[in-house]
């Protein structure tokens, strides 16, 4: 029987604000140490009152429109009611029947196809604190680290609109660049700022036969977010064929030994007994906060990524790597100066040097060191014939090492490029007299040669040679080779 | 003899503080003296804070001496455990939190602090509020002054008794269902509950979020006003707290209420009602009357779903507020085998019993399945009692109701059946309920014990309440009534004392 993935993801991520959801406390506590990041609110001592963080409504309703969402006028808080030691209160402030966003949805590249997925909604809640599990002669104890108490959250549901692991790994890192795009949050897994747990489920493509829903917890990276799917795909699958039974449920991924293990099953299911938040009024946004907002958007990545291919006549794959960040598209923008004579160059440093570069020092393209004039006025030396590019990856290694201009650098260290054909002729002459052998090969059809006795040249001048000049006269001081 | 001080109004301590004819050390001595005569049998307070208020009442001298003062500069005042403070415990009337101390203060600690208050002690309370007679109190019940064998009321009963026995001048109570105004009826002194949204709750230990509010207790309604002045307006830190303007209370006692519209509804005589109380609250009527007020009939035909309604909603709201009793971050903590039994243990032994009754309540009426029936109904009643009011107050200026249905009821008398406690609240809940300002008003006696009465009014109009209470007051002697044990005592030992 041939059967059909059904993948449905809920996606939380960290809003980048500068105080928590409901408190002054700093939301920033990477890095801190443990329970500095706090005050009544954040945990939940006894007669402390929330207040909204306006700046974390406005991101999610930002989310929620980059998301192509309905924004309703009115929305409201709820407690979700459930006793936990990582939850301050025993309750978490969330919204349950009135999001802030709904029924939207997110396109994306995957497979080289435009792909649609729709979202269910958008709403915002309070990251819990974070526990720590201890050992102590052989007694396990936890401590509790309440800094992540109180941080803004989004919950982004999707509809069940994926069809592979392929796709939802696809659609994740999409749905991260645009939340990387809008700068509302860091989106970084690893970091815990991005989780993801995922709704899978096989049905028969002629539609006898429908698995049920298995919710997969603990996926901590894009990896394994793809990994513990195609396990669930197979484990289903093979259930569903040997007729063996298949429960609803949810189960936990377990990365050391990739496969998932049971949690627990529907009949234990929790009652978290939604109800409006009292400590809190509802929020009302008029068509004008909606216009202020949009305002504020950035453009999108695939907007951006249709962009760059029809206007700077990009290939796909080029342009996907120029948009996948917002900094380095905006980088290649203002290298490029709407000038698309230069694109394509630009194009090339940026993912090839820079990248290189990037990679090596490990920082992000605003911390390599090249601004993008300078990078700018590197193409236009080599555009107009001053260096050559064998050069210019010196003279760009050199600006991102000195912070000092091309042109400058360029004049300073004599890196001009040579053309001038005396000067050439002279250093042509003492390399085919010191490289008999080398001529030799070239005069007996040994077309290679040539190279060798360029690479000479261009030794002798410390690469600043005009390869065509020096090609030229070395040609018509050869003469033609022997057939 | 010298002077009792504990018998001199806000009004009159303040000015003789100013003119320092008296010092605010002198002031807060008389009422310690008071509180070593009268707190053994009385139990007013949880905690006494003597030395928190002695270094208060010295402070406050010093600002008087520079000519600083405040309304309530050297005041003696006491505090509802319920509300934090830095300097002393706050228990909530729960052993759940026994040893708790928090570390910021409640926003209206913090402004009456400003004012150069006196904070003489945490007044007893029923636990987290919920109570009608300060017998659930995990510290042992509170006693009315009036009658050792009767309960203040509650569940701000100690605030109540506090301020009847002369143990403060005022206090702050909370009222979620009629914790200020019925204890004040109980014990014959002047409570008000504010509008929903008028007085900050920041620093409230929250009982029902959507119902609580803070308010003062006092011998006068004067004392009422001033005391009310200093705790209201807008918190940033409670979001719930609304930005509207605070007019001066004081300019409002102008003593005269010709052509003030009181209105008096048919929902509010029923059943189990006191003859003797509904006798005394008529010639209160007549007496507004005489004074120039026209009574109107209205009809509040949903008030009489007040009560069950609130029995879902505060229920409901407190079993989410009292979730974080956990015994992980502070207060009582049991240790168990598992999380659970952790949980069950600590929980189990730090909450009484009328607290897990409510608990429970609550967690079924929001339970799946019963949330739409329970929950959703309650709230919609609640739209309903609200335009009731609503239409009400197109007629009139004030609604007038008594108090309770009885005068204070004997210790131990309604513990063993809840309903019948409840009950004892009926007038009192659909203030609430609307979110409504009212203040209770000494009117009389009914079988030797203090009755009352209570005005409600238009949201955020708690200036007609006062005008109209002060009214009545001024022209009534009910307000200079001592309870026998005080006349008792202040006879037998004017000052000094016995150790
Ligand atoms: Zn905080």
């Amino acid at each position: 029987m041939e059967f059909e993935t059904v993948i449905g993801l809920e996606v939380h991520a960290q809003l980048l604000t500068r105080s928590k959801m409901f408190c002054g406390c700093s939301a920033e506590y990477a890095g801190a140490e443990p329970n500095t990041h706090v005050c009544p609110v954040c945990l939940g001592l006894p007669g402390s009152l929330p207040v909204i963080n306006r700046q974390a409504v406005v991101s999610t309703v930002m989310t929620g429109l980059a998301l192509n969402c309905r924004i309703p006028p009115y929305s409201k808080f709820d407690r979700k009611n459930y006793m936990y030691p990582d939850l301050m209160k025993g309750y978490q402030i969330s919204q349950y029947d009135l999001p802030l966003c709904v029924e939207g949805y997110l396109e994306f590249q995957h497979d080289g196809q435009r792909k649609r997925v729709g979202i269910r909604r958008v709403h915002l809640e309070e990251d819990t604190a974070r526990l720590v599990h201890r050992t102590w002669n052989g007694t396990g104890y936890s401590l509790v680290d309440v800094n992540r108490s109180g941080v803004p959250l989004i919950e982004i549901v999707t509809e069940p609109d994926l069809r592979s692991p392929e796709e939802a790994r696809a659609f994740l890192m999409a749905l991260r660049q645009v939340l990387r795009y809008l700068g509302v949050s860091t989106a970084n897994m690893e970091e815990g700022a991005f989780r993801c747990d995922a709704n899978i489920s096989q049905r028969s493509l002629d539609g006898s036969v429908v698995g049920p829903k298995v919710e997969i917890k603990n996926m901590n990276s894009f990896r394994s977010v793809e990994r513990a799917l195609a396990y669930e795909v197979e484990r289903q699958r093979s259930a569903l064929r040997r007729g063996e039974p298949l429960v609803q449920e949810t189960r936990g991924w377990l990365e050391d030994q990739e496969i998932t293990v049971s949690q627990r099953t529907k009949e234990y299911a929790e009652d978290y007994r939604y109800f409006p938040e009292p400590d809190l009024p509802p929020i009302f946004l008029t068509e004008t906060d909606l216009v202020e907002i949009r305002a504020r958007m950035p453009e999108l990545p695939l907007t951006r990524f249709e962009r760059f291919v029809r206007d700077y006549a990009l290939g796909a794959a080029e342009a996907g790597l120029l948009t996948e960040e917002r900094a380095v598209a905006d980088y290649f923008e203002a290298c490029v100066q709407g000038d698309r004579e230069i694109a394509r160059q630009a194009a090339n440093w940026i993912t090839g040097e820079l990248f290189a570069l990037m990679r090596e020092r490990v920082v992000d393209i605003d911390g390599v060191g090249v601004r993008p004039g300078q990078l700018r006025q590197l193409i236009e030396l080599v555009r107009r014939g001053t260096i050559n590019a064998l050069t210019a990856k010196e003279v760009l290694v050199a600006v991102s090492e000195t912070g000092q201009d091309p042109d400058a650098i360029v004049a300073e260290r004599g890196l001009a490029q040579v053309s001038d054909e005396a000067q050439l002729r002279a250093v042509v002459q003492r390399v085919i007299e010191q490289n008999p052998k080398a001529v030799a090969d070239y005069r007996r059809g040994k077309g290679a040669a040539i190279g060798f006795l360029l690479g000479q040249v261009m030794k002798d001048l410390r690469g600043r040679a005009n390869p065509a000049v020096a090609r030229k006269l070395l040609e018509e001081t050869l003469g033609a080779p022997v057939e | 003899m010298s002077e009792d001080l504990t018998r001199l109004t806000v009004t009159e301590a303040s000015a003789r503080l100013a003119r320092r004819e008296i010092s605010a050390v002198e002031l807060l001595q008389a009422h310690l003296e008071r509180i070593r005569q009268v707190e053994p049998q009385i139990h007013a307070f949880i905690t006494l804070t003597e030395e928190v208020a002695l270094a208060q009442a010295q402070e406050a001298d010093r600002r008087i001496a520079r000519g600083d003062v405040a309304p309530l500069t050297g005041i003696p005042i006491a505090l509802k455990d319920v509300l934090c403070t830095v300097d002393a415990p706050t228990t909530a009337g729960s052993r759940i939190l026994e040893g708790f101390r928090s570390p910021y203060d409640a926003t209206v600690v913090r402004k009456l602090r400003e004012q150069g208050a006196v904070f003489v002690g945490k007044a007893n309370t029923d636990e987290f509020a919920m109570g009608s007679s300060t017998e659930n109190s995990a510290y042992g019940p509170t006693r009315n002054p009036w009658d050792l064998e009767r309960v203040p009321g509650g569940s701000s009963g100690g605030s109540a008794a506090a301020v009847a026995a002369g143990e403060a001048m005022v206090s702050l109570g909370s009222d979620t269902g009629g914790s200020i105004r019925q204890p004040a009826g109980f014990c014959g002194v002047v409570g008000l509950k504010p509008t929903y949204g008028r007085v900050s709750r920041y620093g409230l230990v929250a009982f029902a979020s959507s119902l609580d509010q803070i308010g003062p207790f006092g011998r006068t309604v004067e004392d009422v006003a001033i005391v009310l002045q200093a705790i209201s307006g807008h918190d940033p830190c409670d979001s719930t707290s609304v930005d509207v303007p605070v007019p001066d209370y004081q300019t409002s006692l102008t003593g005269d209420i010709r052509g003030i519209r009181i209105g008096i509804a048919a929902e509010y005589q029923v059943p189990g009602m006191d003859p003797e109380v509904e006798r005394v609250v008529d010639e209160a009527v007549a007496e507004l009357q005489r004074l120039g007020a026209e009574i109107v009939p209205v009809s509040l035909p949903h008030t009489k779903y007040a009560l069950a309604t609130y029995y879902i909603i505060a229920p409901s709201e407190a079993s989410a507020n009292l979730a974080r009793y956990d015994g992980v971050k502070y207060g009582l903590s049991l240790q168990g085998e598992t999380l659970l039994e952790s949980y069950l243990q600590t929980r189990g032994r730090g909450f009484g019993p009328e607290v897990k009754r409510r608990i429970m309540l609550g967690t079924y009426a929001l339970s799946a399945g019963y949330y739409d029936a329970y929950y959703v109904k309650a709230q919609k009643v609640r739209t309903l009692i609200k335009r009731d009011f609503d239409e009400a107050f197109e007629k009139v200026d004030v609604i007038l109701a008594p108090t309770s249905p009885t005068v204070a009821f004997r210790l131990g008398e309604r513990t063993a059946d809840p309903i019948q406690m409840y009950l004892s609240d009926v007038f009192t809940i659909p203030a609430n309920m609307a979110g409504l300002p009212g203040i209770a008003v000494p009117c009389g006696f009914a079988h030797g014990l203090p009755v009352s009465m209570q005005f409600m009014g238009r949201p955020f109009d708690e200036g007609t309440l006062l005008r109209v209470a002060h009214a009545y007051e001024q022209a009534t002697p009910w307000h200079r009534a001592v309870p026998p044990l005080i006349e008792a005592v202040t006879r037998r030992a004017p000052s000094g004392g016995t150790e």
